[in-house]
């Protein structure tokens, strides 16, 4: 815009009327003083996109090898040595010595600042650093120690005369030894299950020694508590109605079946699903089976009145569903023997299996499409 | 031979903090030695920092090492058991007195000597601030060893030697590792009979070894080798006591120095 403002002005100057007619270079024109500074128009600016790619022509390429010979002797007299006897390996090297890259250095390379182990004068910390695992192998040292500890205290028991097995044994029910990530957690270094089992190794045989009793808090430290299964029931609290009857709720699930129950402590034994009586709800006898089996099984069959409401599922699903229910219900007006008892029967787990996904290419969740060998 | 390795040692000692063994000094006499870096310590004088390093070096027995062991006790501690004629190495046998119902029975004359020239230049080591590395392949004495090094500030290894240990210290520890000073063997052989693999590293790095060589063992690479038993817990315990006082004795030595000349 400027060039063309500069060109006009120029024109304007030299009294040129038309400013559309194509600006012609001033020929030698001796009274203009500023000299044109842009000379072309767009129209005369070369297209480059029109021409072409590069046409790799005899003198093009004999051109560009000129060129580079004269550039690689520039480059000799640059590092100082004889453009004559230049020769690529020279050229490289040269060109890595002017620009040199941290892309490609490696000592360019940036680095990790460890924790340093040592002092200022170089010396390390822990006395076991030369072995690599430090942590470890100070573990193993120190526990050993102690198995040494304990052998000399039952030599000096034995020589008092006061040497007796019956010493008081520590309680290891309910608890279980460290895992081999927790270790690795608990001793910040990398170990292999080769170390792994050489420490159980040697703790079990610091448990096996009679006075072992004398090292307890160092044991506990690698020992974890087991989650107790068994007092996870949660057992329905029991409630009374208006008439002091003694009831208790619960809920059961079975595929897509849901059923809620109400266990009340009548003595009639009937039992009411969705408002109807269990024989016309339930015609098959299987079904009813199921229901029966929980109150079977406590020998509590006449006891308790059923009313139970139940949605979803076929009739296969809403049974077990009822006789989870049942079996939960149970739970508060049974002693802790008879509960474990049902838990093995298998009464109280409720049963995790659904329908399985039809998968695409298949014809069902495990049917395959005919194979065909051919 | 040996004052020529004591000066190496020392030449490389000099330089804290840069990996001791690197410094592969090669051929140094004593005059260039003495002439070479001198490390400034930092409330002392140059001047006396050198006296404190190079007035043990005038006397022969400046920590008086041999008061601390006889010849009497090393027979009671049984050192001059050595193996059976069959399990002898032929490179033992100038150390060996003779044979006795086959048993090989070590000259502890020898012994002696050689065990006073390297509890001298452990003392030297450990007064003049350097890592020992205790190296004992044997069950039976790891704990020993390993509570030894605890009691005398030093470090030990007594475990699986890992391939790169010396060789390749700066890729597995780290960049500016140091390297042991002086890697003393409680036993030259590990659990196959075989020759440590630590005295070919440590020759490799230019560490300089004490080693107890027994009569089946090869003294070839270790540099203060003491031709001695390996295999008895009295005579480990010997070792490992009389390495442990004179340790103690340099480093409290060079204390009492420092104190001493820093006033």
């Amino acid at each position: 815009m400027a060039a063309c403002r500069a060109v006009r002005a120029v024109l304007v100057k030299c009294g040129k009327s038309s400013w559309t007619s194509v600006p012609r270079p001033p020929q030698t024109d001796r009274q203009l003083l500023s000299r044109q500074i842009c000379v072309s128009s767009a129209a005369w600016r070369k297209n480059l996109a029109a021409a072409g790619p590069e046409k790799f022509s005899e003198e093009y390429i004999k051109k560009q090898v000129e060129e580079f010979n004269i550039g690689k002797r520039h480059l000799a007299n640059i590092m100082g040595e004889d453009p004559e006897t230049f020769t690529q390996e020279d050229i490289d090297r040269s060109i890595a010595y002017l620009f040199p890259s941290g892309l490609f250095e490696k000592r360019a390379r940036p680095v990790m600042k460890v924790t340093v182990q040592w002092g200022e004068d170089g010396r390390p910390f822990h006395y076991m650093f030369y072995t690599g695992k430090q942590a470890y192998y100070s573990l193993m040292h120190d526990t050993f120690g102690k198995v040494l500890a304990l052998e000399k205290y039952q030599d000096s028991m034995r020589n008092k005369g006061l040497f007796t097995k019956d010493t008081r044994q520590m309680s290891l029910t309910g608890s279980r030894w460290l895992l081999k990530e927790e270790l690795e957690e608990l001793l910040v270094e990398n170990i292999s299950d080769h170390d792994y089992t050489r420490f159980l190794q040697l703790m079990e045989r610091l448990l096996s020694m009679p006075y072992c009793a004398m090292e307890e808090e160092f044991v506990q430290r690698f020992r974890r508590q087991l989650e107790v299964q068994s007092s996870k029931q949660e057992i329905p609290a029991v409630q009374h109605d208006e008439n002091g009857v003694a009831f208790s709720q619960a809920e059961g699930r079975r595929k897509t079946a849901k059923a809620s129950i109400k266990l009340r402590d009548c003595g009639t034994g009937s039992i009411t699903i969705n408002g109807k009586s269990y024989l016309l709800y339930f015609p098959v006898l299987q079904d009813r089976e199921q229901l029966m089996f929980p109150l079977h099984f406590v020998d509590m069959l006449g006891r308790f009145n059923v009313e139970a409401s139940v949605e979803g599922g076929g009739h296969c699903a809403q049974a077990g569903a009822l006789r989870l229910a049942v079996s939960r219900a149970l739970l508060s007006f049974v002693s802790a023997g008879e509960m474990e008892s049902m838990r093995q029967a298998g009464l109280l787990t409720p049963d995790p299996r659904v329908k399985e996904r039809k998968k695409p290419g298949q014809a069902g969740a495990r049917k395959k499409f005919t194979w065909k060998k051919r | 031979m040996a004052a020529r390795v004591l000066m190496k040692a020392i030449h490389s000692l000099r330089s804290p903090g840069v990996v001791g063994a690197a410094l592969s000094c090669n051929g140094h006499t004593f005059s260039s030695a003495a002439a070479a870096a001198r490390p400034a310590a930092p409330s002392v004088d140059a001047g006396v920092n050198e006296k404190i390093l190079n007035v043990p070096l005038t006397q022969p027995d400046y920590f008086r090492l041999s008061e601390l062991f006889t010849v009497k006790d090393l027979f009671e501690a049984r050192v001059h058991l050595g193996h059976k004629k069959g399990c002898r190495h032929r490179l033992m046998e100038p150390y060996l007195f003779g044979s006795r119902l086959d048993v090989d029975i070590i000259d502890l004359e020898q012994t002696a000597d050689h065990l006073q020239r390297a509890l001298n230049f452990t003392a030297h080591v450990a007064y003049r601030g350097g890592i020992v590395l205790f190296v004992s392949r044997r069950r039976q004495f790891a704990h020993l060893v390993e509570r030894t090094a605890q009691e005398c500030g030093e470090y030990a290894h007594t475990r699986y030697w890992q391939g790169g240990l010396l060789t390749n210290a700066p890729v597995q520890y780290g960049p500016g590792v140091r390297l042991p000073d002086l890697i003393v063997f409680l036993s030259t052989l590990n659990n196959v009979f075989q020759t440590h693999v630590g005295i070919r590293d440590a020759a490799k790095m230019n560490i300089p070894t004490v080693g107890i060589v027994d009569s089946n063992c090869n003294p070839s690479l270790v540099t203060y080798p003491v031709p001695g038993n390996d295999d008895t817990p009295v005579a480990m315990e010997l070792y490992c006591r009389l390495l442990k006082m004179t340790i103690n004795r340099a480093k409290d030595k060079r204390k009492r120095m420092e104190l001493l000349k820093g006033i």
